[in-house]
Order: structure tokens, then sequence, then C-alpha cells
């Protein structure tokens, strides 16, 4: 199978081991992917939330660029999803205003997680796991924007969504019930505006533990960034780290947690390394 | 809530046209408030989110375009996917925020937009975000030097902050758009 992919820049920044894992795990499953040729940055949220045109525009010629391509785009950042499936909207429901010329290309934008929840893929994964997560209690965090505006993503089940929850049961880990699953965690603010992005993360990591889980688990790097990193400012005791479901997935099918891999966490990673170490002693005893 | 009175003189029919516009129908609004009760922002807003419906179902602009809510709201979405009536409540948002940067309004919230134009200064220049040069470039305009500094070192430590921008080729596309493509025939 082949795929465009779309990376987007925080994938070549902070959450450059995002984009490593995504890679990985796809040649895990026998995935191509071709990178959109000289792709540009979407906006994110900055640009839609000030300029209209420039919100459009900008994620509207990454789509030009690989138009006649005829494959589905992967898209693992949550924000550049959204930003996306903006653009391809508005070119099919008003292509004269977008200057579109010629026939609109035919291709579907996939967010990671509803490529990964399909059911032939969790098939692959689960067949490929060698070291479950066994019993490890992990929040599946969705946060907003491979979700919202429905109108926008297509997400079936945007108020109750279960593609994380059926990925990291695939691996054997337990998925905890808890409430904020699709709250937000007000990532674009978080420059501007920390102390509201610490009481929001606060309260997320809170419901979370409330729940029993020792570990969270995302799809959007902005999430993944803000979570870790704002509940460090909080000062408080067992800090949950997040890590981003690829990761997860490559540890389970590979049945190591790499330090490389553990030190880019801001929070310490230890619930997972210890478990790989601890299934890895029981092996060799 | 203010005590401006409301009279059909002062609508701004202009605001009003740009919303119709865009396919948001304040008008359908009907007072619920689920929009204000789902808001994960709310409680830092001084109008909250219903308010800014009402006053634009009136088309108040000008309480709207000096609110601290345009610059607060994080564009979660939560209130338009809860909307019976199916109000793009957050696209409403995204309008009053163009208009008031485009009108010159003293900002409620001034890092959030000087936020805003760093991040997309640095998309303008290299075609793809920048993350040291566009914190740099917000720090010194916030004049925030200090916040956020063990966490940027802890970001740099961790070799997670890309040390040399990527310019892309299509750069001239980047400025056309940056330039108003698509607003030629504005006026
Ligand atoms: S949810 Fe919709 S109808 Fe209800 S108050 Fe908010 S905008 Fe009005
Ligand atoms: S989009 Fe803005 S106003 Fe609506 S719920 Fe989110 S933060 Fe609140």
């Amino acid at each position: 199978m082949k795929l465009s992919y779309y990376p987007g820049c925080s994938l070549e920044g902070t959450a450059l081991d995002y984009d490593q894992s995504v890679r990985e795990l796809c040649v895990h499953l026998g995935v191509e992917l071709a990178d959109i040729p000289d792709w540009n940055c979407c906006g994110a949220s900055s640009a839609h939330m000030t300029d209209h045109e420039v919100g459009i525009r900008l994620p509207l010629r990454n789509l030009l660029q690989v138009a006649g391509s005829g494959h589905d785009i992967l898209v693992p950042c949550a924000a550049c999803f959204q930003r996306l499936r903006a653009a391809d909207k508005e070119m099919r429901d008003n292509p004269g205003h977008w200057d579109i010329v010629g026939s609109i290309p035919e291709f579907e934008i996939v967010h990671i997680s509803t490529f990964l929840a399909r059911p032939e893929i969790l098939e692959k994964i689960r067949d490929k796991v060698s070291q479950p997560l066994s019993g490890l209690p992990v929040a599946c965090y969705y946060g907003c924007l491979s979700l919202r505006h429905p109108h926008i993503t297509g997400a079936p089940n945007w108020e109750m969504p279960v593609n994380l929850e059926r990925i990291i049961e695939a691996l054997g880990a337990k998925p905890v019930n808890w409430s904020h699953r699709t709250e937000c965690c007000s990532g674009s603010l978080t420059m501007a505006r920390p102390d509201i992005a610490r009481k929001l993360v606060g309260d997320i990591a809170a419901a979370a533990k409330r729940a029993g889980a020792t570990a969270m688990v995302t799809d959007c790097p902005m999430c993944q960034a803000n979570v870790e990193s704002r509940q460090l400012d909080l000062g408080g005791e067992d800090d949950l780290p997040v890590f981003f479901a690829t990761e997860l997935i490559i540890a389970a099918i590979e049945g190591k947690y790499p330090k490389k891999q553990q030190k880019v966490h801001l929070v310490s990673p230890d619930v997972v390394t210890q478990h790989f170490d601890s299934t890895a002693t029981e092996d060799s005893a | 809530m203010n005590n401006t009175s409301i009279s059909p003189e002062d609508r701004n029919k202009k605001f009003l046209n740009k919303l119709k516009e865009r396919d948001i129908d304040v008008q359908a609004c009907y007072q619920c408030g689920r929009c204000s009760a789902g808001c994960p922002i709310g409680e830092f807003f001084d109008l909250n989110v219903m308010e800014v419906v009402r006053l634009a179902t009136y088309g108040m602009e000008e309480p709207l375009l000096n609110c601290h809510t345009i610059w607060l709201c994080a564009a979660c979405e939560t209130c338009a996917t809860r909307c019976p009536n199916d109000i793009e409540i957050a696209g409403l948002m995204d309008v009053l925020r163009e208009i008031a940067l485009r009108k010159g309004v003293t900002p409620a919230e001034p890092r959030v937009p000087l936020f805003h134009k760093a991040f997309l200064g640095s998309i303008s220049h290299w075609g793809r975000a920048y993350e040291i040069g566009m914190i740099a470039g917000y720090k010194i305009n916030s004049r925030d030097l200090l916040g956020d500094m063990k966490l940027g070192l802890n970001m740099f430590l961790k070799g997670k902050l890309k040390l040399t921008p990527h310019s892309i080729k299509g750069k001239s596309d980047i400025k056309q758009i940056f330039s108003g493509k698509g607003k030629e025939y504005d006026r």
C-alpha cells in the first residue's frame, strides 16, 4: 500500500521522534510513504484564527502538490489533519473561489489513528506484537483537532471516539474509562497564556490519575508537548508521561523501549521502560 | 454582561453580511447556553460564549472587537459541535479576530496576536514554522523574555528544538498567499 505523507512542522522539530516512529511503523506494516513534495506549513491555529484566506490557502497548496497522485494522504499531526481537511472541504465546496483549475483531485486525508484502527491494520499489529503491554492502565487522550468539527474531520464519534482505545487494546494495555478524553489542553494558548494551559493540563492529568492511569497516550503532537511540559510547571508529584500511540506500538512489536526514545520525554517514561525491563528479566529467568 | 442599549439603528450590516458570507447563522441562536457550558476556557472569558453570539446577532461589533474572549478562545470547536442549531461559533471567533486586526483595534490580550504574528512571520519567511526563530521573535515583541526559560532550556537539552530552519522551494507561492491572494477583489 502506498500513501502520500504530510509530516508537518512539529514533526520536524519538537516531535521529531513522532515522525520517526510513524515511518518505522509503516515499514513494519508494509506501507510505503511518499512525502508531499516541497510541502509547506499548514498555518496551524494562528493562520485560520487571524486570516481566513491565508488559513485555507496554506494547507491548500499542499493538496495541490499531490493533486495527481491518486493516493490518500496520511497525517500524524491532529492540527495539520484538521487544517488540510478544512482546505479540502473548501476546495470541493467552492473550487472557483480558491482558483482551482481543472478537475478536483480525488483522495482522502486520513489521520494516523483512524488509519491504524482499521480492522486489517489492527490485525497486522496484533500479529506482530512480541511483548504485549499487559495490564498497563493508560488514559487515551484525543484532545480537539482530530475530532472537531466533525463537518471537517469526518470523525464518526467525536464525543466518544474509540480509535486510540482499540489500538492500545491491540497492544494488550488496559485503557481506563475517564472524563477528559476529548477536552482541550489549550495548546494554541500555551505560549501567550501559560497560566490557562497549566489549569487545563492540571485538570486533564488529575482526571486521568483519578481513573487509575499511569500513563497517557495521544496522537496529537501539540497535546503531547503541552501536557508533559505544563505538568512539570505545576510541580506536582507523579506526573503522567504522555506517549504517542505509534511509539508504544513499536515498543510492543520490538519488545524494547530504547534509551534514545526514553530521553525525549520531559516526564519520566519509567512505567513503560520498567514494563519492558521486567518482562525481559522474566523471560531470561 | 454590559449595559449597552441595543437598537436596530446600531446594527453593523457589513459585519452581519460577513457572517452570512461565511455561513455563520447567528440569527439561529435561541440562547440555550450549551456553547458556554462546554467551553474549556469559559472561566477566563469576560463575555461568555452565548453572550458573544447574542451580541453578534444584534450586529454589535464594537464590544466584541474589544473583549478578551475573542483572544482567549482556543478554537477547540467544542461550542460549535454542541450547538443544537449548528452555528459555527468558532468561525465567528475567527471572523471577529480578523476584523479586530484589520481595524487595528488594540487587542485586550496583546500577547495572543503577537504570538500569532511571530508564528506566521516564520512561515511567511521559510514556508515552514521554525520554532526557535518563532519563539525568539515572540519573546522579543511581547517582552516576555523570562517566561518559560526553564521549559525552553529543557526542550533544547532534549534536542527537541531544531537548530536550522528549512526553507521550501515554493517560497513565491507562500509570498503570494501572504500578500493577499484571494482578497484582490474585496474592495
Ligand atoms: S449553543 Fe447555539 S443556540 Fe445555544 S446559546 Fe450557544 S449559539 Fe445559541
Ligand atoms: S472554540 Fe473557543 S469559545 Fe468555543 S468552546 Fe472552544 S475555546 Fe470556547
